[in-house]
């Protein structure tokens, strides 16, 4: 027989206010069940608690109702106390008569009796609780970060550093991500490679990190503290135990295409390493226009090798592991500003990006740090950035701003005029958003000690006309219409979500927004954690964001990993499924609608026959309790401990 | 140049009255000013589209109705297209016009609202535009007598420009139309 | 192939040559085209300035007599053209409107008739490949700067059928086609001031001489529009342009449908080329096309 304590919280005026909760409680008390019942200002204090305890030991509770806020607030808290008097955690219930009641309602009268129900309703089920207990998970202490940019090197750096064993796997052929491509960085004007290029030389030779470049994730299943993981090693063509890094077969190498890391400024060999500083330094061969892989002809790289690291069989190699966490560090990509034909983006070579001028600016770049107009390569003497190139747009952009960009347009334009002292740098801005440290102090500095021209407004149009780009804009600030005539226009374009992000998210099993950006478990609570547990994010695969942001996320999201690996076990809620196999027809309909794929087949006996039937059972670690199976089941097989069938059609009854 | 009136006081009603009429929020837009840098008849406006927006804003309903720019708006578009919170501007500029017509105000751009008139006056007559008396009308009610007078031999010898009115059944039941349409708007606030 | 055909006011009077050629070039390439009965003008800018009403009862006065069964109807002139798309659209989306059209003129009509322009006629629905096969005489060395003006290709979602509005290419493509050479200049489609070309002819006279400054300096012969507010604005007042800005541009403004037409071998009278302010006959000649 069960005996039910309920304690009605006024939580100050915000319930007591509206709900009377001294009535509230003498209500309660006759209902079925219920041995005793108390209102009290304030249940989630410490008197409140000792309040508690005294009840459970005096009049002999089982399982109590707490009526106050939401449960996702104090749920843990009250469930903490059952257990220190001894009492099972699970078994409790709360209603909530806040959120739910005295803060949706006016009518104090109407408010006390929806108030009384709810309670009725939360006595009723947990009048049908059982004890749960919950469930131990091993956890297999390496982590897997995916993206070898600053955001995934750090994460690498931080988890080896506490000691355990951190796999990097990144697409390209070298690690360093997008900042091995910037000059120099805001606000110190550091130089990017020189600050970068340590990181990437210590998570080398760090020895708790392995690292795979020109290799992807292939598949992923499994839970947290037990992710499978097949990883495709993509073939380089080169015995990376061999190569020196020597150089010469791609000094040799005849076939010339645009370099993607010089964003088409410069040119690549077939067979070739992304920049200088690459780690490692083990060239890749991109068969696609290597002479030897489309025609069987050249093979110069082969016959220089001294080493004899050229491998024309070589092929890609999958290997499976496991990882206990997942970081997910892919980055992010650029906005094709070639959706704004007024800008004239990919029609005209003297409009570029913001990345194209990060590499024109770089001195180890495709123009030895001369700013320059692609057209005809002569010394640019004046350029004009558009900001907000595809960001702030809902009609052909994002809607979002990309957080970085007024940063970075100071930065370049600060860089134009250091290069060029008589040249002329314009910015047309809308707002300027530069609320980092030292950011507002250097964005002054721009305009202040180096003369760059900020208009407030965007452009309506970008046009060649005379050998001169000619830019038509507004300026707000003044109320008129401003045409410059200019070398070479920038575009700053917006920081989106890669092409291919909405697989890797389908891949992993985590929920991403319309922009497909991966989402957090908690906006502002829990900005590295994806929904999925033991999937963490980091750097802008979650949101646009510059260097410091991204380095703090990426040892915010270590050490969640690393305090998932201080447990040999973490303990999983028990609220999850259960399939009653005397009742299973074995049709697996509640696997195909299972989003977490924690339902498989098995095999169960039938004592009444003795015969062996297929039935679907839930595999407990990967099961979030979600109730698609119950809802699909025709024959009413699973159940949720916690929410159970019973326990809700008992709710549904005194509601 | 610009807003100079020098006080400004906010009327949410006259904005209330523009966005029932438009069905687009004017708060959407965030005064980037790419229409106003698009635009091809900025320099010629008293204030610059964006500015006429920042108006509708605030409600500034004297300075908007009774602004050149709305009668400048060549309607070409060019600001609709480009806008990129998507704010209609060219049917914007529709709106108050017909608003500023509705309400009796003078246009300071006197001849534009005129030419108008004579044009839907000809074609609600004849159901097709008589040029000659287009022409003829606008030059003696806007006081321009010898507008474009030196044009009308050279188009008339190519037999460019018909000397009497055009005819068409199609005309029929316009006056009516005419009239039927007055009272629709009369009608609605 | 056959069309309904609407030309407009101007096309009867001081764009006459616009329908002489649009009428000459369809029946050279074999289009069939038939004026629609009893249509009244668009409204022009008139109506939509000063009668949201209005300027829906007109088009959809004419449109409503439109024989259901034709494949459409051809709009030769860009004002009537866009008018009667942005019609189609609004009736076709709002019932009240098409209550006050019946009220105001009696007609029934739901904005379903297709209205489409001679340009996206010959070069989508016809072909640019049956257009050059159908060439006899190629306008090779004829500089051409394509001009659309504004209305061809914005609002982009009713009026345009080019790839990209901020750069169409179908009148390019067309040149082309014929054998002519293209220009490529960036004034495409700004606006020449149509709309106030009698109210306020200085900024039209200003906007059209930076049409033709931009033209004069790309170095095109002619420049093709599709348009007679934007031919009138370019050509007749071309001299007073000369006059107000010293300038001397002797560039002739011929229609797309008289570039076809001097292709498919037909006669310049015929095709209405005499009938211009700025001659083209010195031009043709020069460049052995007439």
């Amino acid at each position: 027989m069960a005996r039910i304590g309920i304690f009605v919280c006024h939580c100050g005026t915000n319930i007591g206010a509206t709900v009377d909760c001294e009535r509230v409680a003498e209500e309660v008390a006759g209902l079925p069940g219920v041995v005793y019942s108390t209102a009290y200002k304030y249940m989630c204090s410490d008197p409140g608690q000792t309040l508690i305890s005294k009840a459970i030991r005096e009049h002999d509770l089982d399982r109590i109702v707490v009526a106050a806020c939401s449960p996702s607030l104090h749920e843990p808290t009250y469930r903490a106390w059952l257990e220190n008097e001894g009492l099972n955690p699970y078994m409790l219930e709360m209603a909530n008569i806040r959120e739910q009641c005295s803060w949706v309602h006016t009518d104090k009268e109407a408010a006390t009796e929806k108030a009384i129900r709810l309670i009725d309703m939360a006595r009723a089920k947990v009048a049908q609780a059982e004890p749960l207990h919950a469930m131990e998970i091993p956890v297999e202490r390496r982590a897997l970060i995916i993206g070898g940019g600053i955001s995934g090197i750090q994460a690498a750096i931080d988890v080896g550093m506490a000691g355990y064993e951190a796999v990097i796997v990144e697409r390209e052929p070298t690690i360093g991500g997008r900042m091995a491509q910037f000059d120099k960085t805001f606000p110190t004007l550091d130089c990017a490679a020189c600050i970068l290029t340590p990181k990437m030389v210590a998570v080398a030779q760090d020895k708790n990190v392995t690292i795979h470049t020109h290799a992807e994730v292939e598949e992923v299943s499994g839970y947290v503290g037990n992710f499978d993981v097949k990883i495709r090693l993509r073939a380089r063509s080169v015995d990376a135990d061999k190569c020196t890094g020597c150089g010469t077969c791609w000094q040799k190498c005849p076939t010339k295409v645009p370099s993607e890391f010089d964003q088409g400024l410069g040119p690549r060999k077939a067979i070739y390493i992304p920049f200088p500083q690459a780690v490692p330094r083990v060239p890749v061969i991109d068969r696609e226009v290597c002479i030897h892989f489309r025609t069987g002809k050249c093979g110069i790289c082969q016959k220089v090798c001294e080493q004899g690291a050229v491998d024309f069989e070589q092929e890609d190699i999958i290997i499976e592991e496991k990882f206990g966490a997942i970081i997910v560090a892919t980055g992010f990509t650029n906005f094709d500003a070639s959706a704004y034909g007024e800008y004239g983006g990919g029609k005209y070579e003297n409009v570029i990006t913001g990345l194209q001028f990060e590499r024109m600016v770089n001195s180890s770049g495709p123009t030895d740090g001369h700013i320059v107009c692609p057209s005809d390569g002569r010394e640019a003497k004046s350029v004009v950035f558009i900001q907000c190139v595809g960001s702030r747009d809902k009609s052909k952009g994002v809607a979002y701003c990309s957080r970085l960009c007024c940063m970075y347009t100071a930065k370049q334009a600060l860089l134009f005029k250091e290069h060029v002292p008589d040249g002329e740098a314009y910015s047309f801005y809308m707002d300027i958003r530069a609320a980092g440290k030292g950011y507002e102090e250097f964005v002054r500095k721009a305009q202040e000690d180096y003369g760059v021209q900020y208009l407030r407004g965007r452009v309506s149009r970008v046009f060649e006309h005379d050998g001169q780009m000619v830019v038509r804009g507004a300026d707000t600030l003044s109320g008129s219409q401003v045409e410059i005539k200019t070398d070479l226009v920038v575009l700053v374009t917006a920081l989106i979500a890669r092409e291919d992000a909405v697989d890797v998210a389908r891949m992993l099993g985590i929920p991403y927004d319309q922009h497909h950006l991966f989402t957090e478990a908690h906006t502002k609570l829990a900005p590295v954690e994806s929904v999925t547990r033991g999937i963490f994010l980091t750097g802008a695969c979650q949101s646009p964001k510059d260097i410091p942001d991204t380095v703090a996320t990426a040892s915010a999201a270590s050490a969640k990993t690393l305090a998932l690996f201080n447990h040999d076990f973490i303990t999983a809620e028990p609220l999850i499924a259960c399939i009653e196999p005397s009742l299973c027809s074995g049709c697996m309909a509640c696997s195909d609608s299972c989003p977490f794929g924690a339902i498989e087949e098995s095999e169960w006996t039938d004592p009444s026959t003795r015969k062996k039937v297929k039935v679907a059972r839930v595999v407990e670690s990967v099961c979030h309790g979600c109730g698609n199976c119950v809802v699909t089941c025709r024959s009413g097989a699973p159940n949720i401990a916690g929410f159970s069938n019973e326990q809700i059609f008992e709710q549904v009854e005194v509601a | 140049m610009g807003l100079s009136v020098p006080a400004c006081e906010i009327r949410p009603a006259f904005t209330d009255e523009v966005e029932q009429v438009f069905g687009q929020r004017v708060s959407e837009c965030y005064q980037c000013g790419k229409c106003s840098a698009g635009c091809p008849v900025c320099v010629d406006m008293d204030f610059p589209p964006h500015q006429i927006l920042r108006g509708l804003q605030l409600g500034m309903e004297d300075v908007v109705l009774n602004s050149r720019s709305i009668w400048l708006c060549a309607s070409c578009e060019t600001c609709s297209t480009r806008c990129p919170q998507e704010v209609d501007l060219a049917r914007l500029m529709d709106v108050l016009r017909q608003m500023a017509l509705a309400k009796g105000i003078k246009a300071p751009e006197r001849d534009i609202p005129l030419f108008h008139s004579i044009f839907l006056s000809s074609l609600r007559r004849f159901g097709r535009i008589f040029e000659l008396e287009l022409m003829g009308m606008r030059n003696m009610r806007s006081g321009h007598f010898f507008k474009d007078v030196l044009l009308a031999p050279g188009i008339f010898l190519k037999g460019k420009l018909g000397l009497l009115p055009p005819r068409t059944r199609g005309r029929r039941g316009l006056r009516r139309a005419f009239a039927k349409i007055r009272d629709m708007e009369r009608k609605t606030p | 192939m056959k069309y309904a055909y609407y030309p407009g006011c101007s096309l009867h009077s001081t764009a006459k040559e616009f329908d002489m050629s649009t009428k000459a070039a369809f029946r050279g390439l074999g289009i069939g085209l038939e004026e629609v009965q009893d249509w009244v003008c668009c409204g022009a800018s008139s109506a939509h300035m000063t009668s949201e009403i209005l300027s829906h009862v007109l088009p959809a006065k004419t449109l409503a007599g439109v024989d259901r069964d034709a494949k459409g109807v051809v709009v030769p002139c860009i004002a009537c053209y866009s008018r009667f798309r942005i019609t189609n659209a609004a009736l076709q989306e709002d019932p009240e409107l098409r209550a006050q059209v019946k009220s105001a003129v009696g007609v029934t009509y739901e904005g379903k008739i297709p209205v489409v322009h001679p340009l996206d006629v010959v070069v989508n629905d016809y072909g640019l490949d049956a257009v050059r096969e159908k060439v006899s005489k190629e306008l090779t060395g004829l500089r051409v700067a394509s001009y659309y003006g504004c209305l061809l290709t914005r609002p982009p979602e009713i009026n345009s059928f080019d790839d990209d509005p901020e750069n169409p290419t179908s009148m390019d493509d067309l040149a082309t086609a014929l054998g002519a050479e293209v220009v490529d200049w960036p004034y495409k489609t700004e606006c020449c001031g149509a709309s106030l070309s009698f109210t306020r002819t200085d900024i039209a006279l200003r906007l059209s001489h930076d049409i033709l400054t931009m033209a004069a300096d790309e170095d095109a012969d002619c420049i093709a529009v599709a348009c007679p507010m934007c031919q009138s604005n370019l050509d007749l007042r071309q001299r007073a342009i000369n006059r107000k800005y010293g300038t001397s541009f002797d560039i002739p403004i011929v229609y797309f449908t008289q570039l076809i037409g001097l292709a498919l071998g037909i006669a310049p009278r015929e095709l209405g080329l005499h009938l211009h302010s700025v001659n083209p006959k010195n031009l043709l000649k020069k460049k052995a096309l007439a």
